[in-house]
């Protein structure tokens, strides 16, 4: 069993969000990177209980990014990943990365490629589908639940107002979404074995992009919150009626 | 050229009420182009589809295909590819739900059309095909400017409101090959829930001040004076009070209600993440000094064991 897992790198959740060159970059002084929350928790976690419970399961984690990726790629690989690829490009569209992806699968032969449902950061939900459809193969989003019988997988996904079991063979390419496994914190020996663990670093295939942003903006601060006293709830209820209107 | 609009069925048959959002978005959007707007059903459907014209579509493509019945990803994207090209489609949108999640990025690597998810406005088309949506987890917007012939959007629920007037569609029998699905679908299991929480306009939210799960009474008592759906924060779903999908939070669901009832809830930035696009946040919270009040519109501070099932009362009273 071969698995692919996707990472990415993502500003920490309490960063400052700021931009720069008249609002068109992320600002990123100061502010400290983490491995995606969803391809960390969910992604990266299953595929290290897979290993766990058949250990001839390979895990290769796959970074689309510069150098400055490398911090949170050997962290991934300290939690259990057996080798890390990084493709050095940077500031790609969610089309751009999944190319790159999907090159690596294609040279590799996975059995599964797992990612988190979304980045935190641009929240796009785009590139697992993507590199689905570039390998022609089956796609199951947001997946709480994931297990192998052999090459057939069981797989448990999110769907409005409750979820839906599916059962499909494999190659498969699967978004994990809370729900598939809990956060791990790596320990000292896994730190120690991620040193030497190998982190190849592969140039871009050619790829083309298909968005570009042209500005961020920040969303307009709120007026600031109406008080109302805990012993009149009529005058809350009043106000979300006439004024707010929303009931 | 035309606007494509994907109509998406439930179990049931029926259109799902992010599909009226994307349809009067679609509409909207064709007007401003000057191009029709079409509609299109692959799954079997119960409801009458002409009706659909009231939300601005003028013809809707359905496809009859019994591998179409149950929903997957590939072979749904393979048949809105042929539908796209027969029709000339120059702009297909989706809901940013499950189904569009899934559909919108594989048809956009399909026909190498620039895709923007969770948008939550119409686009800019005056010069360029610029289309806003929200990142940093609803802390920014970008504003994206798609590049490719075909342009592929996916539109954040609950952020562009329904319109429907008069008018009937022409319904359009369309033919497509497609291949035996992949994924095969074993069981569905549907949370009681009236209102699905990604969709419903209010939510009443509780988190670790409501201190166990026998405690959620009063949360689903006002719940149903209220006509919402439930939610949580993160810890609570963690410790099993309550089912990981009603989880919101920059690790759970995001959501954008007209209102949102915040009932013991810190307000710590990863909360905040999912629910900051709510249109107004109510906060219950005996602590003065909780961030939620930085971030709310209207707020009590008091002991939510007493004010909750005032709240419901008073509720009850005003809808009478
Ligand atoms: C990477 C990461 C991702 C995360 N993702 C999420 C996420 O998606 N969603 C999420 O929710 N959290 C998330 N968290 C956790 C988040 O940081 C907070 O820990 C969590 O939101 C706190 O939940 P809470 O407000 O219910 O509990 P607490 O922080 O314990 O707050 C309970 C609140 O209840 C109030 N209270 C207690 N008793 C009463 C009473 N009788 N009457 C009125 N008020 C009362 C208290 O004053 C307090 O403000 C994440 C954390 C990390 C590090």
């Amino acid at each position: 069993m071969k698995i692919l897992v996707c990472i990415s790198k993502t500003p920490d959740t309490t960063a400052k969000i700021a931009f720069t060159d008249n609002n068109t970059k992320f600002d990123a002084a100061g502010v400290q990177w983490i491995i995606n929350p969803n391809d960390e928790y969910y992604a990266l976690v299953r595929a290290i209980e897979l290993k766990e419970a058949d250990p001839a399961t390979i895990i290769h984690l796959i970074n689309v990014g510069g150098a400055d990726s490398d911090a949170i790629i050997r962290k991934a690989l300290a939690l259990g990943g057996d080798e890390a690829i990084r493709v050095n490009a940077e500031n790609l569209d969610s089309f751009g990365i999944a190319t790159q992806i999907a090159q690596v699968a294609k040279e590799n032969n996975y059995d599964l490629i797992f990612l988190g449902k979304e980045t935190i950061d641009y929240n796009g939900s785009a590139v697992g589908g993507m590199v689905a459809e570039l390998l022609d193969l089956p796609y199951i989003s947001l997946a709480t639940k994931f297990e192998l019988n052999g090459t057939t997988a069981t797989v448990t996904r999110e769907i409005e107002g409750g979820e839906e079991v599916c059962e499909v063979s494999l190659p498969v390419v699967v978004s994990c979404n809370k729900g598939m496994a809990e956060q791990r914190i790596p320990n000292m020996r896994g730190i120690m074995a991620a040193r030497t663990k190998p982190l190849k670093v592969v140039e871009p295939a050619v790829s083309d992009a298909l968005t570009e942003v042209a500005a961020f903006s920040l969303p307009p601060a709120k007026a600031g919150v109406k008080l109302v006293d805990a012993d009149n709830v009529q005058e809350l209820v009043r106000l979300l009626h006439e004024e707010a209107k929303v009931i | 050229m035309s606007v494509l609009i994907f109509i998406d069925i439930n179990e049931e048959g029926a259109v799902k009420k992010t599909s009226l959002e994307v349809l009067t978005y679609g509409a909207r959007l064709a007007q401003q182009l000057g191009v029709p707007a079409e509609g299109l059903v692959l799954a079997p459907v119960k409801e009458d589809l002409a009706a659909l014209g009231k939300y601005g579509v003028q013809t809707i493509h359905q496809v009859q295909n019994e591998a179409l019945a149950h929903f997957d990803a590939q072979v749904y994207t393979k048949a809105i590819a042929q539908v796209a090209e027969k029709t000339g489609a120059t702009v297909i949108l989706f809901s940013n739900n499950t189904d569009g999640k899934a559909l919108a990025p594989r048809l956009s690597a399909r026909l190498k059309a620039g895709l923007v998810s969770g948008a939550v406005a119409l686009p800019e088309t005056a010069n360029d095909f610029v289309v806003r949506k929200s990142v940093f987890s609803g802390k920014a917007f970008a504003d994206v400017k798609i590049t490719t012939s075909i342009k592929i959007i996916t539109l954040n629920p609950n952020s562009f409101t329904i319109e429907a007037g008069a008018g009937t569609a022409t319904v359009a029998p369309a033919e497509v090959t497609a291949d035996l699905p992949k994924v095969k679908t074993v069981s569905v299991n549907r949370q009681s829930a009236e209102v699905p929480l990604a969709e419903a306009e209010r939510v009443v939210s509780g988190g670790r001040g409501m201190k166990g799960p026998e405690n959620w009474g009063i949360l689903e008592d006002l719940a149903k004076a209220l006509n919402a759906a439930l939610a949580c924060s993160r810890p609570v779903a963690d410790a099993h009070w309550r089912p990981h999908n009603e989880h919101v939070g920059q690790t759970g669901g995001a959501i954008a209600p007209n209102l949102y009832l915040a009932i013991g809830i810190s307000g710590a930035i990863q909360h905040l993440a999912g629910v900051n696009r709510s249109k107004v946040i109510v906060v219950i919270n005996k602590d003065p000094e909780a961030p939620f009040f930085k971030a709310a519109d209207y707020g009590i501070v008091g002991d939510l064991f007493e004010v909750v099932p005032k709240l419901t009362a008073a509720i009850k009273q005003l809808k009478g």
